[in-house]
């Protein structure tokens, strides 16, 4: 397992450049040789969906893509979807709307939000709701992480 | 107090306020244990088993032991050199449990084996490496099985694998150890109607999305040890390790950073036991995270308990007496809370009903299974889905509608504080109100006539209701500490230990409104034992209730002090002043006066530096603003309540249960944040029906865990939901200055029966009196059918 290959993969706007095990995950190249801490591991198995990050402006589940399979690609993670010290609509909807409370599924939701309204900007709640299926929230019963992407979708 | 009005004018409680902990968890900034990374830190993977009962002949550690990157393997024969069996909270005799068991598994997924390496890959590789030969012993998973004279035993000692038998309620003296049978009997003698039914409450995974996970850090020289754990109470958590390990409470400091969801299952483990002596061994950082197949296996599960349920009832509604034959099966071992937390669904078979007679015989029972612990309502949800499965059937016997029958036998307002012959003593309620509230905005009457309609046009709809009551507040003493700083901002210390609940936020608003400081001049700490001095901990509903309380008493003391001093500084008495937006002053004069900043730079100046300043300081007045205060709950408890009310639609065609509405009304007291409370109530409701409709934890006759991962576990998700429809009634408990009850568990008790009902009356045409949960597709699709679909 001591192969190395060496990826390039831009990251949040910045090109990365490393030499990996070909069976890294990516969520774990963005982790544990990024630092980015945002995006967590629920579940090894990509129904939690706590991994989602965008792949080229698509959402996907960093659990269940190995580092060398990004090679080249455009990732965006939690840390980069609003400029620094500012908040991109979802997230600002998340809080206004108490979309979470113990924050861990919470990345990952918020990146399947703006996936959701890239591609329909104006869902219904069952639009919504179905949108997110493939992320796990524990302990919000989802009604308020609806609201929030209904806050995030009017704010546009 | 020193003022004889009202200090506490409601400003900030009672309000939404966004919450304070939100900014850095939405942009990924928070820090969960797997974010902790140290200098030196090795890796941790445990080698589990594969089968459910067997004894170890040997185990080859060799190939593991060679891979590179690899520092060390341990067997549990030779950590047990190191650690004795875990520490287990029950008053009866519990076998012993090891962190990582030396000698027989027991539970598919006990570790026998752990591998500590450089890498988590590589530790992961090694433990695969690892072979051993585990001679299979018999399993047994039914508790009903394992509990007959000749079963294979699964611990000696304990004959018939019986952890527990407890009988109570009434005619039952424990302290004597005497049950005198005349008054169950007499009540199910003079009954016109008994209904005898079997249930079974069903075993769930907690599943918090984050999974355990520790870090822990010895430092040698320094002898001491630091860890980082997904818990959800520091200090017990301390207090475990060092009593374990020998180290003085002083050696250990335990940090619960961000954690990602608890529901009862993140307390202390083996595994946090191993980890913590590992480091100690080695002198090195080591962590060990779980992944989600380990914590289907191995995080503790929750219910489980089958009850054979007799409720005798006058043909006028009225409910004489309930006897309930409770069958627990807590797997393995006891885990921290496992033999105590079937003994709650003993205290709650009364409901919220004057029931003259109840007699509640529980026996505990070892199976090769995961040990049950604590989960979301824990042991109280069980209790209540029994009383309000057999209210139900009660209700169609007697063909009255189940508003009614419940309105019959509710405890009365004026009865309160009333002994509840299950053994509880409620604090105060007033039921009619919440279920006359739930009957209106659910629009009842016409609910009925819609699900009437429905089934005129052949569809198979069902409304039902269930009414809740549970007990929060229990689980002992909390601390708090508040402190003005020198600038004049406030920061408190709390011993509750949130993981999502939002204490930072709840608590600052109590203080806000007490102390007269704006919100964003306070900062809550928790969940660091260096930081936070004493504390007990998140559990059981518990936090508002002893730790709101026990902080407000702190910050009491402060706003004392600050009042003594300002007083000093104004020429004032102390009872003139009014706290205000940051600010001391007379009351009626807000111009005047001092700010907080002031006031603080005045207190802290010490009497020495005060007269170098030329300024007079209060006579024997010992300088600092700092506070704080223990404070244990009564002990009684306080007891939130509710009605739940749901509209379920089975499809002819493919038997799939839909929850169109869903109606919660729920009497928590106090608000202080009803943006909180709401998403605890939401949370606690998706759990509740998710048990109902989805989930279940399932073995094989081997003992091998089916729902072992998230494709066959199935967790509710967004689209399995309508949009909850909210209100409340406002109980104030008497055991609390605030009137605060809790809330955290609620809206799983109430929710799980409640779809039942739901489903028994939209089945009840096709001759259905009961079903069991969960109610999949298929068991429904079969019903409906059956007889060629003809009701």
């Amino acid at each position: 397992m001591s192969t190395r290959v060496p990826v390039t993969i831009t990251v949040n706007g910045k090109v990365r450049t490393a030499e990996v095990e070909p069976r890294l995950l990516l969520v774990h190249f963005l982790r544990e040789n990024l630092g980015l801490t945002g995006t967590h591991v629920g579940c090894d198995t990509s129904q939690c969906g706590a991994c989602t990050i965008m792949v080229d402006g698509q959402s996907a589940k960093s659990c269940t893509i190995f580092a060398v399979q990004a090679d080249g690609c455009n990732l965006q993670t939690i840390e980069g979807l609003a400029p620094e010290g500012g908040l991109h609509a979802m997230q600002e909807g998340f809080w206004e709307e108490h979309g979470l409370q113990c924050g861990y599924c919470t990345p990952g939701m918020i990146m399947s939000g703006v996936d959701l309204l890239n591609e329909n900007p104006n869902p219904s709640e069952a639009e919504i709701r179905k949108g997110i299926d493939g992320n796990f929230c524990r302990c919000t019963g989802y009604q308020h992480i609806v609201k929030a992407i209904q806050y995030a979708a009017k704010k546009g | 107090m020193t003022s004889t009005e009202p200090r506490l004018i409601p400003k900030l409680m009672g309000a939404r306020v966004k919450r304070k902990e939100d900014p850095r968890l939405i942009q990924g900034r928070g820090t969960y244990v797997d974010d902790v990374k140290l200098p030196g830190m090795l890796h941790a993977a445990f080698k589990r088993s594969d089968i459910a009962h067997g004894r170890i002949v040997s185990i080859d550690t060799s190939a593991a032991e060679a891979m590179p990157g690899v520092e060390l393997v341990l067997t549990g024969a030779q950590l047990a050199q190191h650690l004795p069996p875990q520490p287990v909270m029950t008053p009866f005799p519990a076998p012993p449990h090891h962190a990582i068991t030396p000698d027989v598994v027991r539970f598919q997924g006990e570790p026998y084996a752990v591998v500590i390496a450089t890498d988590r890959y590589i530790a992961r590789d090694a433990a695969d490496a690892i072979v051993a030969e585990i001679e299979p012993l018999p399993v047994l998973v039914d508790p009903e099985a394992a509990m007959q004279p000749g079963a294979p035993q699964i611990h000696e000692g304990f004959a018939n694998n019986v952890a527990i038998f407890i009988p109570a309620g009434t005619g039952v003296d424990q302290a004597a150890g005497t049950v005198n049978n005349a008054a169950i009997e007499a009540a199910f003698a003079q009954a016109d109607v008994v209904i005898s039914q079997r249930m079974i409450n069903h075993r769930l995974a907690p599943t918090p999305i984050e999974p355990r996970g520790i870090v822990a850090h010895w430092e040698p020289g320094k002898e001491a040890l630091t860890i980082w754990a997904s818990t959800q109470s520091a200090h017990l958590f301390k207090g475990f390790i060092a009593g374990l390990l020998g180290l003085g409470e002083d050696q250990v400091r335990v940090i619960a950073p961000e954690v990602g969801g608890g529901f009862g299952a993140k307390l202390i483990y083996g595994e946090d036991y191993a980890i913590s002596a590992i480091s100690r061994m080695l002198g090195q950082p080591v962590k060990w995270i779980e992944d989600r197949s380990e914590a289907f296996m191995t995080t503790s599960h929750g219910r489980g308990i089958l009850g054979y349920i007799d409720i005798a009832a006058r043909r006028d509604g009225k409910v004489l007496g309930v006897k309930a034959r409770l069958i627990a099966d807590i797997g393995a071992y006891e885990t921290l809370f496992t033999a105590a937390i079937p003994t709650l669904t003993n205290g709650m078979l009364s409901g919220v009903y004057d029931i003259p007679a109840i007699r509640a015989e529980l026996t505990e029972v070892f199976t090769n299974k995961t040990p049950t612990d604590a989960y979301r309502g824990a042991g109280r949800p069980e209790g209540i889905y029994f009383i309000e499965r057999a209210m139900d059937m009660l209700a169609r016997e007697l063909q009255m509608d189940p508003a009614e029958l419940r309105r019959r036998n509710f405890i009365q307002p004026h009865q309160f504080p009333f002994a509840t012959q299950a053994g509880n003593l409620y604090d105060s309620g007033d039921y009619e109100k919440a279920l006359d509230k739930a009957l209106e905005i659910s629009g009842w009457e016409s609910l009925k006539a819609e699900r009437d309609a429905a089934r005129a046009e052949g569809r198979v709809v069902g409304l039902g209701m269930s009414f809740y009551v549970e007990i929060c507040g229990v689980g002992g003493w909390e601390h708090a500490s508040v402190t003005v700083q020198k600038d004049g901002r406030v920061v408190a210390t709390t011993g509750t230990s949130p993981h999502g609940q939002g204490h930072e936020t709840t608590f600052a608003q109590m203080l806000g409104d007490q102390l007269g400081v704006p919100i964003e001049h306070i900062t809550v700490l928790h969940g660091d034992t260096a930081i936070v001095r004493q504390g007990t901990g998140t559990f059981g509903s518990r936090s508002q209730v002893a730790g709101g309380t026990v902080l407000m008493m702190a910050g009491e003391k402060v706003r004392d002090r600050m009042a003594s001093f300002a007083s000093h500084m104004m020429d004032a008495n102390p009872a003139d002043l009014a706290f205000e937006n940051g600010r001391i002053f007379v009351k009626g004069s807000p111009g005047s006066g001092k700010t907080f900043a002031e006031v603080a730079g005045y207190a802290y100046m010490g009497a020495g530096t005060a007269a170098m300043s030329g300024m007079a300081y209060p006579p024997d007045a010992q300088p600092g603003l700092s506070e704080e205060a223990f404070w244990e709950p009564g002990g009684a408890g306080t007891f939130p309540f509710g009605c739940h009310i749901a509209l379920v639609e089975i499809d002819r065609d493919t038997g799939e249960l839909e929850l169109r509405r869903m109606i919660a009304v729920d009497d928590c007291g106090t608000i202080i944040n009803p943006l909180i409370v709401e998403g605890q109530v939401h949370g606690g409701l998706a759990q509740g029906i998710g048990q109902a409709m989805v989930e279940e934890v399932v073995y094989d006759e081997d003992g091998q865990l089916i729902t072992g991962s998230f494709m066959d576990y199935a967790m509710p998700r967004a689209s399995d939901f309508p949009m909850f429809e909210m209100d409340k009634t406002v109980t104030l408990s008497p055991h609390t200055p605030l009137g605060t009850k809790g809330v955290g568990e609620a809206g799983t008790i109430g929710s799980t029966p409640c779809i039942v009902n739901a489903t028994v009356d939209a089945l009840s045409p096709f001759g259905v009196k009961h079903i069991d949960m969960m109610l999949r597709p298929e068991r429904l699709w079969a019903i409906i059918n059956t007889n060629g679909g003809q009701a």
